[in-house]
């Protein structure tokens, strides 16, 4: 065989297997598909048979039925603001954040930026309890409220992305500026906020990805009264009760659809951006 | 500049650190310290000096807790970074498609851990009804279902990850070890892997983190069960803070040695693969 015709040969066989590692990796979501339009009898029967037969499908019941239960649009509702805020918010109290600790150089701020490092290795539920308590306490359980608690738990990693790149360029633009006259106000919105923009994109990614999906916080703080996308699909599994498992795989559609849609719309941003937070943290 | 900055304190750094102090600072210290006392809430909380720490190692739930979550990471840290350096390796060969590929392995990663979990816990029992058994049957199928949910989510990022760090190989290096003879198999030992140290730092730290920490697909996926003993060291916190009252001190305790545990790990293993890496 000649050389060309073996490389062709080794690439159809690589193909293969990376089109049936695609199936692999795609099923799980396919069949939840699926077995949404499922009674919820014939999912616990045979969850892995496709509805074809009029028997088994149930067109949008399980939809009907789990968007009532765990009112998913209100959730959805909760779930976007409080993840657009959020991350707005870190982003933009943060990168002043940082810049504020990496050009003034005092005790303070040194042993400030330790802090926010450290805050960074220690696991949630190492605050959860006592955290959950001060949010009560400070009036911080309402969708409002819980951003100050975000932005405290992200800047940890913020100003460590927005830090690190504030050192990398020379302080002189930002000197030329003030001597020209500019207040830090001016030299902050005007010369460095411009350049930190990939660096927020970045933040903000991150950021977004982990307050969607996040569950134990508004759990804890907000969880009884206004419910986020995962603490509603968690609260369908009720008390001892069994699962309506049609119900539940409809929500799981629901939950997943947006998250697709922003992945490919922002496909290029995010993983940079996870590429580049991965890096440097 | 520095004295110009100074004066915009309370603009530029007090509001961030208004956040950090209420959600991390303050609970911080407030936990430190209940971690030392009974308490049912953080008004009422009376001194107790080592008890609740001794009540942990006493009672063998946490060290159970602590086996299985060991257990759990040490071979989700394998199989993820394996599979995931396998994909990077296919996906960085002359292929059609690769970014699809990329698109596609990567995708899992974005979904949160309660629809993950639930996704698993349908899939699996569905798989196991089969054999007339369900998740929560056994252990041993909760742990195993946890390890593959674990490397559904992880594999398409770490992947993304080694790629990078196999395309930041330089041509001549490896052409330099083809031209001395090098087969393939010397090439990914001798070059390709000591080159891409950094990507294995980067992505052992996260892997050993992430299921060290582990909780939300934990919770949707076995909720512990049987009993106790598919419980990992995050949800065992949670259930003895939230799960009866009288144990909050107790479960303060176990956060702190928890937080030990973690920080240890994350600092230990950043120190040996910077050296690996410096070496390299």
């Amino acid at each position: 065989m000649s050389v060309a015709g073996k490389k062709k040969k080794t690439t159809i066989i690589l193909s293969i297997v990376l089109i049936l590692l695609t199936i692999a990796f795609l099923a799980p979501i396919f069949i939840v598909f699926y077995n949404s339009f499922k009674l919820k009898f014939f999912i616990n029967d045979n969850p892995f048979a496709i509805p074809f037969n009029t028997d088994m499908f149930a067109g949008l019941l399980n939809y009907d039925t789990g968007i009532n239960k765990i009112h998913f649009f209100r959730a959805f509702g909760y779930s976007l603001f409080i993840t657009v805020f959020s991350v707005l918010a870190i982003t933009f109290i943060t990168s002043m954040l940082a810049w504020y600790l990496t050009r003034v150089k005092t005790k303070f701020t040194s042993i400030t930026f330790s802090l926010l490092m450290f805050s960074m290795i220690v696991p949630f539920q190492m605050v959860m309890f006592t955290m959950s308590k001060t949010a009560n306490i400070l009036h911080l359980d309402n969708p409002i409220g819980i951003i100050i608690l975000y932005v405290g738990f992200g800047c940890g990693l913020a100003t460590f992305l927005f830090s690190g790149f504030i050192k990398s360029v020379p302080i002189a633009l930002e000197e030329a500026a003030m001597i020209d006259g500019a207040t830090p106000v001016q030299t902050f919105f005007l010369i460095v906020l411009p350049m930190l923009k990939s660096t927020a994109i970045t933040v903000a990614i991150l950021d977004t990805m982990w307050i969607w999906n996040d569950y134990l916080l508004p759990y804890l703080t907000i969880g009884n009264d206004y419910k986020t996308i995962p603490v509603a699909i968690q609260y369908l599994r009720g008390g001892y009760g069994s699962v309506d498992m049609g119900a539940m795989m409809a929500m799981l559609v629901l939950a997943m659809i947006p998250v697709i849609i922003f992945y490919l719309i922002c496909q290029k941003f995010i993983i940079s951006g996870v590429v580049a937070g991965a890096v440097k943290g | 500049m520095q004295k110009a900055l100074k004066k915009y304190f309370a603009l530029f750094a007090l509001p961030g650190l208004i956040c950090f102090a209420i959600a991390f600072f303050i609970p911080m210290v407030m936990g430190i310290i209940l971690s030392f006392c009974e308490f049912s809430d953080v008004t009422n909380a009376t001194w107790v000096g080592l008890e609740n720490f001794k009540y942990i190692f006493i009672n063998g739930e946490f060290t159970d807790a602590l086996l299985f979550t060991v257990k759990f990471t040490l071979i989700s840290v394998i199989s993820i970074n394996i599979i995931s350096f396998a994909l990077a390796l296919l996906l960085t060969r002359d292929v059609p498609a690769t970014n699809v590929y990329r698109t596609i392995f990567f995708m899992p990663n974005l979904i949160g851990g309660i629809v993950l979990g639930w996704i698993w816990q349908i899939i699996l029992n569905g798989y196991l009804l089969k054999y007339q058994v369900t998740l929560v049957t056994d252990p041993k199928y909760g742990f195993w279902g946890l390890v593959i949910l674990m490397n559904w989510q992880n594999v398409g990022y770490m992947m993304i990850i080694y790629i990078a760090g196999i395309i930041n190989i330089p041509r001549e290096l490896v052409e330099a070890a083809q031209i001395d003879g090098a087969n393939k198999r010397t090439t990914l030992f001798n070059v390709t892997i000591p080159s891409i140290m950094p990507s294995i730092t980067i992505c052992s730290f996260l892997t050993l983190t992430n299921g060290f920490k582990l909780f939300d697909q934990n919770l949707a996926l076995t909720n512990g069960g049987p009993g106790k003993t598919t419980e990992m060291l995050a949800l065992n916190i949670f259930n003895t803070f939230y799960g009866r009252v009288g144990f909050e001190g107790v479960g303060q305790a176990k956060a702190v040695v928890f937080t030990i545990f973690v920080a240890t790990l994350a600092l230990t293993q950043l120190h040996f693969t910077r050296k690996r890496e410096v070496e390299a």
